[in-house]
């Protein structure tokens, strides 16, 4: 077996130790994703409502 | 507290200076997190020796997993002072900040369960037990999803923030009960991972420092993470004052 594949094999506990840094990984990241979505989105709705109250006061 | 902390204190308790400020810090943070991460996996899985006494080659989920418990706890400790200075001194900007730390508390919870089950069937043969040490911990992953429903469930945000505040600084006592537990009772989990005196020259002393260096990876990103959510709280929260609608509309 090559290096690589060896390093994944884990010795067969792949599943156990992959498994746990692959799903903290994964939360990580979406959660990243998810706040930076979040404040964009928040800002748009935001950006929005400002150009609608600018509109209705004119 | 001298004067000029106070009055620093002061101006930064104001959402309206805490904004900008955070903005700036969350970029460092994020940066500090990621060589942390470099370093701790490095240790983990290049310099640490590959098992440990009976832990075979699976012991290296120790790294995220210790990690992952420690900042549970600590999260929901920093979250129930939030929520008490908030409470007793009603400083709008502390009930953002616990606000924003829930979240990201209940993910390593939720962490720290998921990767003691992978860690628990290979050397115990079962995913999960009764345990008092697991138990506890699901109990804060509970107390974490409590809090953030309750938030979600009053409309008024200053009512929800007294609410969900209320059951976090109540909630607090089961934190020794998670850290003591593998004292107080006769547990499966092993006991405490960095402890004090005679045990500790059985560990190699490279496993501490991976711990360490992923801990420290795990706080920085947490203080990014959680600086970028209370941003986005900030403008929900302050969005009829003037600053805010200036930032959001100020092209027009």
């Amino acid at each position: 077996m090559s290096d690589i594949a060896e390093f994944f094999y884990f010795s067969g506990y792949a599943w156990f130790v992959w498994g746990s840094y692959g799903v903290t990984a994964a939360f990580m990241i979406a959660e990243i994703i998810l706040v930076i979505r979040g404040k964009k989105s928040m800002m748009n709705r935001l950006a929005r409502m400002a150009r609608l109250n600018n509109s209705t006061n004119e | 507290m001298s004067f000029k902390n106070s009055v620093i204190w002061l101006y930064f308790s104001s959402p309206k200076n805490f904004y900008p400020l955070a903005g700036k810090m969350i970029p460092w943070f994020g940066a500090l997190a990621a060589v942390f991460t470099i370093i701790g996996l490095y240790i983990s899985f290049v310099l640490a020796p590959s098992v440990l006494s009976d832990q075979k080659e699976y012991y290296v989920i120790i790294f995220i997993h210790v990690p992952a418990a420690w900042m549970s706890m600590f999260i929901y400790i920093i979250m129930s002072m939030y929520a008490f200075i908030a409470l007793v001194w009603n400083i709008k900007m502390s009930e953002m900040m616990a606000t924003a730390l829930a979240p990201t508390g209940a993910m390593f919870t939720f962490l720290a369960l998921w990767t003691g089950a992978l860690w628990g069937r290979p050397s115990w043969g079962a995913y999960w037990v009764w345990d008092a040490r697991l138990t506890s911990e699901l109990i804060l992953l509970f107390l974490y999803i409590g809090f953030m429903s309750l938030q979600s469930a009053i409309d008024d945000p200053r009512r929800a923030a007294r609410a969900s505040g209320l059951l976090a600084i109540v909630g607090v006592i089961n934190i020794p009960i998670i850290y003591f537990s593998v004292r107080w009772w006769n547990t499966l989990h092993q006991g405490f991972s960095v402890q004090p005196a005679q045990t500790q020259q059985l560990m190699d002393p490279s496993i501490k420092w991976g711990m360490l260096a992923l801990a420290i990876a795990f706080w920085m990103y947490t203080i990014a993470i959680v600086l970028m959510r209370v941003r986005t709280i900030i403008l929900e929260r302050e969005r009829q004052t003037s600053w805010v609608q200036e930032l959001v509309g100020g092209k027009t």
